[in-house]
């Protein structure tokens, strides 16, 4: 439904987005991950014509985002959640939108309803609103038009744990309906679980892309790895260590570079209790993304710590003598 | 995850959504306009301006019992609102980008220029409301001071006065816009504005006192040019000097600063 295709957008000698190429399906959630500065604001901008590209092409169900007749009716857009007049207040900002639209006056009380804005928060000016409360009318705003595609900028920026979790089912209702979704973070965890395709974008640049899975497989070089506990770690080691599996400790439990399921095979095989099985590459994709984009990240990591089993404080003692 | 269950085409039907008419859009730039605080301080301020104006005038031409007919009246009204207007022209275009709400506005109308020429057409609105309520107040003023005369109001007009009065009021909100459009900021546009409509003509009377210059300056007086429309009708080098200045100030900054909103990147 949307459609980037080597998409590039320079500031002077600057390259904000470098030849970037995807496409955003009907029916799907697909995330657009990366640091700060990354380019995926700028390339969500240049989706809805607010920057003009300087090489390459974006359409929306093959059309320029400019040739859509009333583009409100069907590309839902929230790309800054301050950027509305702080002098106007949460019904007025949706109302204006409303009859830009041509839309009835009820479909602002159904989407004030919908992000839960009360009457008297949504005749306060946005001024007086909290970061999460202008979110919440940034995504009020974006649905008004009963859009079939969204084009979200970090929309889960300032919203609680309970409002993160509201818009993750929202999204997702919207995109099982045939919505097309594509939603911008810097937060991992905020887009995997929702997200059915993962753009990493670092520098300008495509980095990886794929489903949760498919980029787990490369974050582990295909390798699974299995996070397990049993009541006699020892036992179960040595069990391991006979099927020619490579084991070693991790914490509590030990690290197993086998799948989940040939583990607990040598256990039942062993009758050795297991109190905790699973697969141990989350921190996986956390890993991927900061390797990918470690580039354009502003902090230095102890990249160490990351990539071995180096216990925190050992790594502390090394950057102290380094 | 979710499996897209039912195949959706990959294009929008777009044939239930017509384009957005214009009338929509003026209305919307109308009522942008006196929706938010400072758009209603400003709207107050011009009213009660007018009010002051006009009572004080009231006062003066009963104490000095003077000949006061209904076209002062209006003038007086009028001659205090049109401080404002310029004013209203600027914050028409530059509180879009001051707070930032173009993203949203270009956004939902990407057509950018429909957009701009909306607002215009809502400045030009406004500009035609606050006369109108000029007539009403200068109307009342007439009627308030025949009462306190004691005598029948004399309804006496200039029409030609009114008709340069309507033209050079128009022209003020529109060169307060089109200054916005070319400098999209608040505060700029109205330091330049206030330079032009009081710091110019001075620069310009003196540089008058080369002989050269003072040839030239009829051509690039703008608000002199303006001037000549209260004593109709205009000899030919009269429209001549009108319409070039009037390229200088009006059109040229309204239309760089159109093209440079069509291609502003939008933040």
């Amino acid at each position: 439904m949307i459609k980037v295709e080597g998409l590039t957008r320079a500031y002077g000698s600057f390259i904000a987005v470098d030849d970037i190429t995807f496409e955003c399906k009907p029916g799907t959630v697909t995330g657009f991950l990366g640091p700060n500065g990354a380019g995926k604001t700028t390339t969500m901008r240049v989706m809805v014509g607010l920057t003009p590209p300087t090489h390459g092409d974006v359409t929306i169900g093959g059309l320029h985002y400019k040739d859509i007749p009333n583009p409100g009716r069907h590309v839902g857009v929230l790309l800054d959640a301050s950027a509305q007049h702080a002098g106007r207040t949460g019904r007025e900002v949706l109302e204006i939108g409303a009859r830009t639209m041509g839309l009835p006056g009820t479909r602002v009380d159904e989407m004030l309803d919908l992000v839960s804005l009360d009457a008297r928060e949504s005749t306060r000016r946005v001024r007086n609103y909290s970061l999460g409360m202008r979110q919440r009318l940034g995504i009020a705003h974006a649905l008004l038009g009963e859009p079939t595609v969204l084009i979200l900028d970090e929309p889960a920026n300032g919203l609680d744990p309970a409002g993160i979790r509201w818009m993750r089912g929202l999204l997702q209702g919207y995109a099982d309906q045939g919505g097309t979704v594509f939603l911008s973070s810097h937060l991992l965890h905020e887009v995997e679980q929702i997200a059915d395709e993962m753009i990493l974008i670092g520098n300008g640049r495509i980095v990886a892309r794929g489903t949760r899975d498919e980029l787990l497989r490369d974050a582990t070089g295909g390798v699974s790895t299995t996070l397990v506990t049993a009541l006699d770690n020892h036992q179960l080691a040595e069990a391991l260590t006979d099927k020619g599996i490579v084991v070693h400790p991790a914490g509590e439990g030990l690290r197993v570079t086998a799948e989940p399921v040939d583990v607990g095979r040598v256990a039942a095989e062993r009758q050795i209790v297991l109190t905790d099985l699973r697969a141990g590459h989350e921190g996986g994709l956390e890993d991927l993304f900061l390797e990918l984009t470690a580039e354009t990240q502003r902090d230095v990591l102890p990249n160490e710590v990351t990539a071995n089993e180096v216990t925190a404080s050992e790594a502390t003692a090394s950057e102290v003598r380094a | 995850m979710s499996a897209a269950a039912v195949p959706v085409p990959a294009v929008l039907d777009i044939a239930g959504t017509p384009g957005i008419p214009f009338g929509r859009l003026f209305g919307v730039e109308l009522r942008k306009s006196v929706d938010t605080r400072a758009g209603r301080w400003l709207i107050g301020i011009t009213i009660a301006a007018v009010l002051v104006a006009e009572t004080i005038f009231l006062i003066v031409s009963a104490v000095k019992n003077l000949d006061s007919s209904y076209g002062d009246f209006v003038a007086g009204a009028a001659f205090v609102s049109s401080f404002l207007l310029p004013i209203l022209g600027i914050m028409l275009v530059s509180s879009e980008w001051s707070q930032r709400t173009a993203m949203t506005t270009f956004t939902l109308e990407p057509r950018r220029m429909r957009v701009v020429m909306a607002k215009m057409l809502a400045g030009v609105a406004m500009t035609a409301f606050v006369i109108a309520f000029a007539l009403v107040i200068g109307l009342l003023g007439n009627l308030l001071f025949a009462a306190i005369q004691g005598q029948s109001p004399a309804w006496t007009f200039g029409w030609t006065g009114f008709t340069g009065f309507l033209v050079t009021q128009t022209f003020a909100m529109v060169g307060g816009f089109a200054l916005a459009c070319l400098l999209l900021n608040t505060p700029a546009a109205i330091v330049v504005y206030v330079v032009y409509k009081y710091v110019l003509p001075g620069l310009i009377a003196l540089g008058s006192l080369m002989t050269w210059f003072s040839h030239l300056a009829p051509w690039i007086d703008f608000q002199a040019a303006q001037n000549e429309l209260y004593d109709m009708p205009l000899t030919s080098a009269q429209w001549w000097h009108l319409v070039v200045s009037g390229l200088i100030w009006l059109a040229l900054p309204l239309l760089i600063g159109l093209w440079r909103i069509r291609r502003a990147e939008v933040k």
